[in-house]
């Protein structure tokens, strides 16, 4: 417990654009045969450190097959209302599940440097006390730390629908089930809210046995991945409103809101259009008269290719999909990164007007047919794909797995983890930095990217901007 | 009325909310409708705490037994959140646009109306001197008026206090000021309750 707020939490989303630059990221190692334990990387981001771009230290963890995927802090921004009472919490400790081990580990990196493992929740208790199974995405809000699930029950997850459960916020004892009413919500994949407007927003995958073993290519083209994104009343727990983002519309992902909680508005990524291969992103808003409504914004074409170009899932198909894998959202509402993990692009629209959209800037780097090469001549493996903005929104990291069966189908032979960084223009635009570069220890592959301090998808603010 | 300055201006009770809904409805006018909602919370509060004491205090031969009984309570609590320091999580359950209810409700779960008591008892035990030889129903009138006075007064003061922090911010010093002016009042207050308990202890006892 502090004695004045975490100097890292603020009011508003403007005010913590304005704090003091990233000088350390932690990136998530893993190991894609389960054949080493994953882990969790320090990396150097501070340009002026003799050690910029190296990792500094690694936390192994003491088992293995965890598959770490995303991950979060236990305090944030959020913490700065009253009507929460934990305005003195510490943002210390970063909360990684296993997606594949259904484990979560509490990380204590108070010294960075020295980050050790503070807690583990072995996956029975989760299982016993929610019911649920295969921790997703963290945020950390009112009653406590929020955490979405993939799985319910059962050896495969199918037993129950998956759902979000509520940690404790200072002892991460697990507290229980966060859902009163679902409605009709049977997936879950992301989530993210609006604190003083009081909702929720949440979004669909698949169910276990429609990724942990890769994509099920007859799933995908009977469309039986998730399509829907439900609205929920944050404080009754309860489901108010589902859209149906039309079931084409396959695997909508990341929830995007808007920062500054003034405006009701967010975007949401979907992965695949069945009918055409576009990716595309959805912005969803709320109306005057308190309905939700949602319609496709942006869509990106597949760019057709050789069949012998393409891995044996793509070959009929003779193009390749873009997939927009991840999506994030600068803090000041400006610029939406659009990761397109296919065609090896990394997308900044200007959101500005977040009902139209414009292309501002692209990065090529990987991709299935283009590989591009970064600057540096060096391998850039699979596509980009966890992509994390700084607060000041200067600066935009991204890595390069997806998922590990994922990588494997879409690209066969390729391996290898990368993390590399693009600067943002004064009027948008974006280019790759010469060096910045980080390969990680061979065997490993990298997912999410946590910037100290927070970054751009982690803190939920309680003030507008002013 | 310190007591009132003293809640109102401790950001746990709420200011801070006034100043969200103000930034977010775009419009002044809401900054003083959400003291008002927080106020009539703390009010309601103090009431529910002190006329219930105030029945109490027609037992005038029972009176020193009362305060030390209520000094001991305020103690106890004082101690209770000094070792737990946790906030009771059904409060981030009322939704932001209920600011009254969670106003009450934060109150009465910190002790924000307990701390009242003996300083209530204190005022009516003076009084009481007086008024020993009238009818209990007027001394229980009498009492209730000054529960409901000792409620106005510390309310008044607490919204004043609260008014002048939340003004400050939204039209002067933005919402940096709220970081820098937040300090955790948990053990302070926790040993508010002990001090004010422990007086109300010693002057029953005297």
């Amino acid at each position: 417990m502090n004695i004045k707020p975490d100097p890292t939490f603020h009011a508003s989303a403007k005010l913590a654009m304005e704090a003091p630059v990233e000088k350390l990221a932690f990136t998530l190692m893993l190991s894609p045969d389960g054949t080493q334990p994953d882990g969790l990387a320090v990396v150097d981001v501070d340009p002026k450190s003799k050690t910029y771009g190296q990792i500094v230290h690694s936390l192994f963890m003491p088992n293995t097959g965890d598959e770490f995927h995303h991950f979060g802090w236990n305090a944030c921004s959020s913490a700065l209302s009253p009507l929460t009472g934990h305005a003195f919490l510490e943002r210390r400790y970063l909360i990684i599940p296993g997606i594949r081990s259904s484990r979560i580990y509490i990380i204590d990196v108070k010294e960075p440097l020295k980050a050790k493992i503070h807690k583990i929740i072995e996956p029975e208790e989760l299982m016993a006390k929610t019911g649920y199974s295969r921790p997703h995405t963290i945020h950390c809000g009112p009653e406590g730390i929020y955490v979405s699930t993939l799985g319910g029950g059962g050896k495969d997850g199918t037993d129950g629908p998956p759902g979000i459960f509520i940690m404790d916020c200072e002892t991460f004892e697990i507290l229980g089930r966060y859902e009163m009413d679902r409605g009709v919500q049977d997936k879950q994949y992301d989530f993210w809210w609006n604190l003083p407007r009081n909702y929720m927003v949440s979004s669909e995958w698949g169910l276990p046995p429609q990724f942990e073993n890769g994509i099920v290519a007859e799933d995908l083209l009977s469309n039986k991945y998730g399509h829907s994104i439900h609205f929920w009343d944050l404080r009754a727990r309860k489901n108010m409103q589902t859209i149906d983002l039309g079931e084409n519309h396959q695997m909508a992902l990341e929830i995007r809101p808007a920062h500054d909680p003034a405006k009701e508005y967010g975007f949401c990524g979907v992965v695949v259009d069945t009918t055409n291969l576009q990716g595309s992103i959805f912005t969803w808003w709320r109306d005057d008269d308190g309905t939700w409504q949602a319609r496709k914004v942006i869509t990106i074409d597949p760019v057709p290719a050789d069949p012998d170009d393409l891995p044996p899932l793509l070959k009929g198909f003779s193009a390749v999909p873009p997939l927009v894998t991840d999506i994030d959202l600068s803090l000041d509402d400006k610029y939406l990164y659009v990761a397109c993990w296919g065609l090896g692009e990394m997308h900044q629209y200007d959101v500005s007007d977040p009902m139209n959209p414009t292309l501002a800037g692209k990065v090529e780097l990987g991709g299935i047919v283009a590989n591009h090469k970064p600057p540096n001549g060096k391998d850039f493996a699979y596509g980009p794909q966890m992509v994390e903005v700084s607060r000041d929104g200067r600066r935009v990291y991204w890595t390069n797995s997806l998922y590990s069966t994922w990588d494997d189908q879409f690209y066969p032979g390729d391996e290898g983890g990368q993390m590399v960084m693009a600067d943002v223009g004064e009027n948008g635009g974006l280019t790759l930095n010469k060096d910045f570069y980080v390969d990680f220890p061979k065997g490993y592959r990298s997912h999410q990217i946590r910037l100290e301090g927070g970054d751009c998808s982690t803190d939920s603010f309680c003030y507008p901007n002013v | 009325m310190g007591a009132g300055i003293y809640h109102g201006l401790n950001p746990g009770m709420g200011w801070p909310l006034a100043v969200s809904a103000a930034l977010m409805e775009k419009r002044r006018s809401a900054l003083w409708g959400a003291l008002a909602a927080l106020a009539l919370g703390h009010f309601l509060a103090m009431l529910a705490i002190l006329l219930p004491f105030s029945i109490l205090t027609t037992l005038v031969e029972w009176q020193s037994e009362i305060r030390i009984t209520a000094g001991l309570l305020v103690i106890a609590l004082g101690i209770y959140l000094l070792i737990t320091r946790r906030h009771p999580r059904f409060l981030a359950r009322v939704p932001p646009s209920r600011l009254a209810l969670w106003s009450f409700l934060a109150a009465m779960a910190h002790g924000a109306g307990l701390m009242l008591v003996p300083i209530y008892l204190g005022i009516c035990g003076q009084s009481g001197v007086d008024a020993g030889h009238g009818a209990a129903g007027m001394l229980m009138a009498g009492n209730a008026g000054t529960a409901l006075l000792v409620a106005i007064v510390h309310t008044l003061a607490m919204a004043l206090a609260g008014s002048v922090l939340a003004g400050l911010m939204y039209f002067w010093l933005g919402l940096k000021f709220l970081t820098k002016a937040w300090f955790n009042l948990d053990v302070v207050w926790a040993l508010s309750l002990i001090v004010v308990g422990a007086i109300g202890v010693a002057t029953a006892v005297i």
